[in-house]
């Protein structure tokens, strides 16, 4: 970590694990072949695309590796199952559904394919977060022919309950997608709970600018291509693949199907350790999201009484990100927390705090001493106090 | 976001932050802005007999430029009178502070603030 400062926004973005830069490293330079070509560097190319393609299906439990392919990262992989699921798909039905708590590229796709006269449903969600199942089902009508929903939230961290929703979706026989890009190599994920799911790899200790999208064999899920080329990755996806990023993903799954375990227990014990210290030190903070089902890593708080900017601004060695409409270009207060009911000025009041791989206890606590004593310092000023 | 020196020395060492006695007639009291959008700022002003403002406080729910903004107002209005103070404008402030186009509201809502604090004050006074 660059001196002095403290990564916590682990749900932005994660560093390159070194063991994963060096996997990478001889495909720049030395082994750099194309890997459609047909000559020997071109297959040692390949031959370490398939190896990776086999990484990713081992985490993910898909049965075949020919389920994975490769796109830019997981915005390419919503865009590509929810535009590519609708075109194929449109002469059997034109309702698709989503929830209330996506991330902006599955609702902003969701919303483009309205205005193509596709008839969108955006499932809320219950207070805790998890999608309101109810709903979901009653929604599910002749017409459905895809269900999208995220495996966990990016900003509160919230676990849905894959499962179950699998289930309401087979019985309707409407294909189910999970984005997966915060799920993947935190928490057991199952592709065969699923038909179509987004991975990323930058989430994951990865590379930047690679991603992947499973897609059912069996029975094989239809979609239609964004963009037109060399038909490569099965015409799904066409263009040369980035070998470098490919071999990155699967060592980064890799590592992560090894130490998946290990990692999350670690990240629980510094959940607990910081919750009960800001919850000793300070009244009136509140949890956003679930208590219990969610991702040990990510932790989100609202500070009555004060601006998540200002407290931001409090700690600039410490990297985290706010609800606050102040910290969004929009200058509008995160949807997330609106969509489970948070108070507005509780939104703006919001921190999200993101552990991971190489947090360490003492970072913890610095933090939350950090947090306590700006938290103090702003209510102090604070008309609302 | 990218502030300023000016910015951030009234963040971190705000001058005037707390309360005046709102029982007491010379002072003029405001609250303007709203928690659901973010920014609420508390400001008060004590006008001594030859009618200049002899001392200005704040309070300040909001983001680093919304603190900023009011911290600064109360240092610029002490010692003028209230037709002086009235004439702040939101962009001398905006200006001094080299706030980011984004933050113009939180020096809109301190211009605000001083104003509707003296209409408090004169309608206290008014009788």
């Amino acid at each position: 970590m660059s001196s002095g400062v403290i990564y916590m926004d682990y749900q932005a973005t994660t560093p390159c694990d070194r063991r994963v830069l060096e996997e990478m490293l001889p495909f720049f330079l030395e082994d750099f072949g194309n890997p459609h070509s047909k000559h020997i560097m071109g297959r040692k190319a390949k031959d370490a695309i398939e190896d990776a393609r086999k990484k990713i299906a081992d985490l993910i439990k898909a049965s075949d590796p020919k389920e994975i392919i490769f796109t830019s990262g997981a915005t390419e992989s919503n865009n590509l199952t929810i535009q590519g699921v609708a075109r194929f798909h449109k002469t059997k039905g034109r309702r698709i559904i989503t929830s209330a708590i996506e991330h902006k590229c599955v609702l902003e796709t969701f919303q483009a394919l309205k205005r193509d006269g596709f008839d969108v449903v955006v499932v809320p969600v219950l207070q805790n977060g998890i999608v309101d199942m109810q709903v979901l089902e009653d929604s599910i009508n002749d017409e459905t022919i895809l269900v999208s929903i995220m495996t966990v939230n990016n900003e509160i961290g919230v676990i849905q309950p894959i499962e179950q929703i699998s289930e309401i979706c087979r019985k309707n026989n409407v294909l189910f997608h999970s984005d997966a890009a915060q799920a993947v190599g935190k928490i057991n994920v199952d592709a065969s709970q699923v038909d179509l799911m987004s991975i990323s790899s930058h989430k994951i200790y990865g590379p930047k600018g690679v991603g992947a999208l499973y897609i059912r064999l069996n029975p094989r899920v239809q979609l239609s291509p964004l963009f037109y080329g060399g038909g490569q990755e099965q015409g799904l996806r066409s263009g040369t693949l980035p070998t470098p990023l490919c071999v990155g993903l699967g060592k980064a799954c890799a590592i992560a199907q090894e130490e998946m375990r290990s990692e999350s227990k670690r990240l629980a014990e510094f959940r607990d350790y910081f919750l009960k210290k800001i919850f000793d030190n300070l009244g009136k903070v509140h949890l956003n999201g679930d208590a219990k089902c969610c991702i040990p890593g990510c932790i989100n708080l609202s500070f009555e009484g004060i601006e998540g900017e200002g407290i931001m601004l409090g700690m600039p060695d410490i990297c985290m990100s706010s609800g606050s409409a102040c910290t969004s270009d929009l200058l509008q207060p995160s949807y997330v927390l609106k969509a489970i009911s948070v108070r507005e000025d509780l939104a703006h009041s919001s921190l999200r705090i993101g552990f991971g791989r190489f947090t360490t206890f003492d970072e913890v606590d610095y933090a939350s001493s950090k947090i306590i004593e700006v938290v103090n310092r702003l209510r102090a000023m604070s008309p609302l106090w | 976001m990218e502030y300023s020196k000016e910015v951030m020395e009234r963040y971190n060492n705000p001058k005037n932050v707390g309360v005046l006695d709102d029982n007491d007639k010379n002072v003029g009291t405001s609250v303007v802005g709203a928690p659901s959008c973010g920014d609420v700022i508390k400001l008060q002003l004590k006008v001594d007999e030859n009618g200049k403002i002899s001392e200005a406080k704040f309070k300040a729910f909001g983001c680093g430029a919304a603190i900023a903004s009011s911290a600064l107002i109360t240092e610029w209005v002490q010692g003028k009178s209230l037709e002086e103070a009235e004439g702040i404008k939101n962009r001398e402030v905006a200006e001094y502070l080299s706030l980011p186009p984004v933050k113009a509201h939180c020096s809109v809502l301190a211009e605000e603030a001083v104003r509707k604090a003296i209409k408090n004050y004169q309608d206290k006074n008014k009788a």
